[in-house]
């Protein structure tokens, strides 16, 4: 196992954010997203845990385009990635970002 | 003066040599092996039926259990290695040559032993183009094949799994060679004549059933999103784009997704009637919801599938079926089906280069193509015309005076990381260094890039038949790669550029919203739903029973 950790500045704080939100079910060989807001001085951090080792340069390059497409601030999202590849991870990322700050909406 | 009939004199004396095994046509399951030992010569080419899904498993160990000191150095011409047997031969001297099409389950021994030096390898072939050669320069001396029942007079009942048999006994009757035919019944009657009992020397009772692999039963609930997704860009960016109504899917998750997304995504899109009316098709139960919705006029297959019989026998204006009622199933000429008469072939593949090759080669196993190649591959000698065959033949040639042609579409479909972030992109194939350290004279290309229209991932679309030079080609490529390392070495502008010209499509150019993409669209979830759909019909291998 692996963990990653990635941090971008210049989002966006979601105005009044659900309290944690989850996509996925480990264990029925699915991708786990936890989407949880927290007082990161305007940081958006991921944490992945992944069993495969050496692609820290292509979860950047994932999580480079997710950021691009939800820049937020002030949350944290762990992946559990239980060996998911890259398209999954962004389909259920823009699934679970997409969830997260439409729940704040009016 | 010169004897013109060697063979006819050759195949008596082998016949003479097994009179004491036989009664009438029938031998015994226990003279079985005497009975090859009786009529096989050593050097003999021998075509030992392997199908796809129908084995004749009780001649392989029968073959595999004779006296290699009187037979030896036997050549193979099968067109599937599956099962243990049919390598065994190599490894007791028994056989010394192959020339085949396909070896899945063997692939991995079959490489250790084509390094080892146990195995000359003739050549790896289509389907198509090894019964070709049945008729040419590789014809069986001695053919061992399966069928259901049998007769007195000799005359075989296949049932479903017709298969190979047919172009088989056909090359080894009619040049005087020798067919054995195991048989999980003798019968008064056979329900009908598959082949002709003049063409079958004999008859032996197999003391189990034939081996039938359930190869193209795909569990719906295996079914990732990312599938549905890629299933709903080929539905509306292929299928719907060129009206395609005659095609081939090859074998996976990836084309069972599309199946299963005819009767609600193809549907809610109106193309019922206008898309996927006539296949080249095993009988695949992931079919089953749209031959049920009404989206399917009709289906010939290479092979059956298992439990899908009583299914097939309530429909046949869908399946070719006898008087009998079962499917008559025909590999050779439903290859020629998908070659000739049919304007699409969507498959996928375990690599891709920059050139758009693409190999289910990897290092350490040598796989085979089986009948990809020709169902992925444009019809050359094709010369009657259909909107998607004159459509990407537009495409690829342009609006320049030249002479009209078409084109068949061949779409590679691939998620770009397989499991265990394997790349499905590379910069080089594995072919490659197979093809060296085999001693082969070809890379083993499965689908040539030239040969390619559309590649499919979970982020676009890119058509080949657009792009005007080679450099435009790898862009095209690496723009639906993804993450891939040859993704992510793409030219950004160069990629815009070829999403602005439609060359490449992204999900949202064609109104498909990712979110969309959810299980819940496939029309079946699970077998149990496919038995469901099938009105109880569809009766599905144990291992596929976990309710």
């Amino acid at each position: 196992m692996e963990t990653l950790t990635y941090e971008y500045r210049g989002g966006r704080p979601v105005a009044s954010p659900p309290p944690s939100f989850l996509v996925g079910v480990v264990g029925s060989g699915n991708l786990e997203v936890l989407v949880e807001p927290a007082p990161l001085g305007g940081l958006c951090r991921v944490e992945i845990q992944t069993a495969a080792v050496g692609f820290g340069a292509t979860w950047q390059a994932v999580l480079d385009d997710v950021f691009a497409r939800h820049p937020l601030a002030d949350v944290r999202i762990s992946i559990n990635d239980v060996g998911a590849t890259p398209a999954v991870v962004g389909l259920r990322l823009d699934q679970a970002l997409d969830a997260f700050a439409g729940g704040a909406q009016p | 003066m010169r004897d013109w009939n060697l063979q006819g004199r050759n195949r008596d004396a082998r016949l003479a040599r097994a009179a004491g095994l036989a009664d009438g046509k029938r031998v015994a399951a226990a003279d079985a092996r005497a009975l090859l030992e009786a009529v096989l010569e050593p050097g003999d080419r021998v075509c030992l039926e392997g199908n796809n899904q129908k084995q004749a498993d009780f001649l392989a160990r029968s073959l595999a259990s004779v006296d290699p000191a009187r037979v030896n150095g036997l050549h193979m011409v099968q067109s599937v290695l599956a099962l243990p047997e049919h390598l065994d031969v190599f490894e007791r001297g028994i056989a010394a040559k192959l020339d085949f099409s396909f070896s899945g389950p063997q692939g991995a021994r079959l490489a250790r032993m084509v390094a080892d030096g146990r195995i000359a390898v003739g050549a790896i072939h289509t389907y198509l183009e090894l019964f070709g050669r049945y008729f040419v320069d590789l014809t069986p001396r001695v053919s061992l094949v399966a069928a259901q029942a049998a007769d007195a007079a000799g005359n075989l009942y296949t049932g479903p799994n017709t298969e190979d048999t047919p172009v088989i006994v056909e090359a080894t009757a009619f040049k005087r060679g020798i067919v054995i035919a195991q048989v999980n019944e003798l019968v008064d009657t056979v329900p009908r004549v598959d082949i002709p009992g003049g063409w079958v020397d004999f008859v032996i009772q197999s003391p189990t059933p034939h081996y039938i692999e359930p190869l193209f039963t795909r569990d719906p609930a295996q079914i990732s999103e990312i599938q549905v997704l890629m299933a709903m860009m080929a539905i509306k960016g292929i299928y719907a784009e060129y009206g395609i109504q005659r095609l081939n899917h090859g074998i996976g998750f990836d084309t069972a997704a599309i199946e299963l997304l005819l009767p609600t995504y193809a549907e809610s899109l109106g193309l019922k009637g206008k898309i996927c009316r006539h296949w080249a098709l095993n009988p695949h139960p992931a079919l089953i919801p749209a031959i049920e919705a009404g989206f399917v006029e009709s289906v010939h297959s290479f092979g059956s599938e298992l439990g899908m019989e009583a299914y097939i026998r309530a429909r046949p204006d869908v399946f070719f079926t006898g008087a009998d009622g079962n499917m008559r199933s025909n590999r050779a000429m439903c290859q020629a089906a998908g070659h000739y008469a049919c304007d699409l072939f969507i498959g996928s593949t375990l690599q891709i280069d920059l050139a758009g090759n693409s190999s289910t080669a990897t290092l350490g196993r040598i796989a085979g193509f089986g009948g990809a190649p020709n169902m992925g591959a444009d019809a050359r000698g094709r010369r009657h015309a259909s909107p998607a065959w004159l459509k990407a033949g537009r495409e690829a040639r342009g609006e320049c005076g030249r002479m009209p042609r078409g084109q068949k579409l061949v779409v590679q479909m691939v998620e770009t990381f397989r499991e265990h972030m394997q790349p499905a992109f590379v910069d080089r194939l594995d072919a490659w260094e197979l093809a060296e350290s085999a001693g082969m004279e070809l890379p083993p290309v499965m689908i040539y890039g030239d040969d390619v229209t559309h590649i499919l991932t979970e982020e676009g679309i890119a058509n080949l038949l657009l792009c005007r030079t080679e450099e435009e080609r790898e862009q095209a490529i690496r723009g639906v790669a993804g993450y891939t390392p040859v993704g992510r070495g793409r030219d950004r502008r160069m990629v815009e550029n070829l999403r602005d010209r439609g060359v490449i499509r992204r999900p949202e150019d064609l109104g498909i919203d990712k979110r969309m993409a959810t299980r819940d669209l496939l029309a079946a979830r699970s077998v149990k739903d496919l038995v469901r759909a099938s009105g109880g019909l569809y009766d599905p291998p144990k291992r596929f029973r976990n309710w």
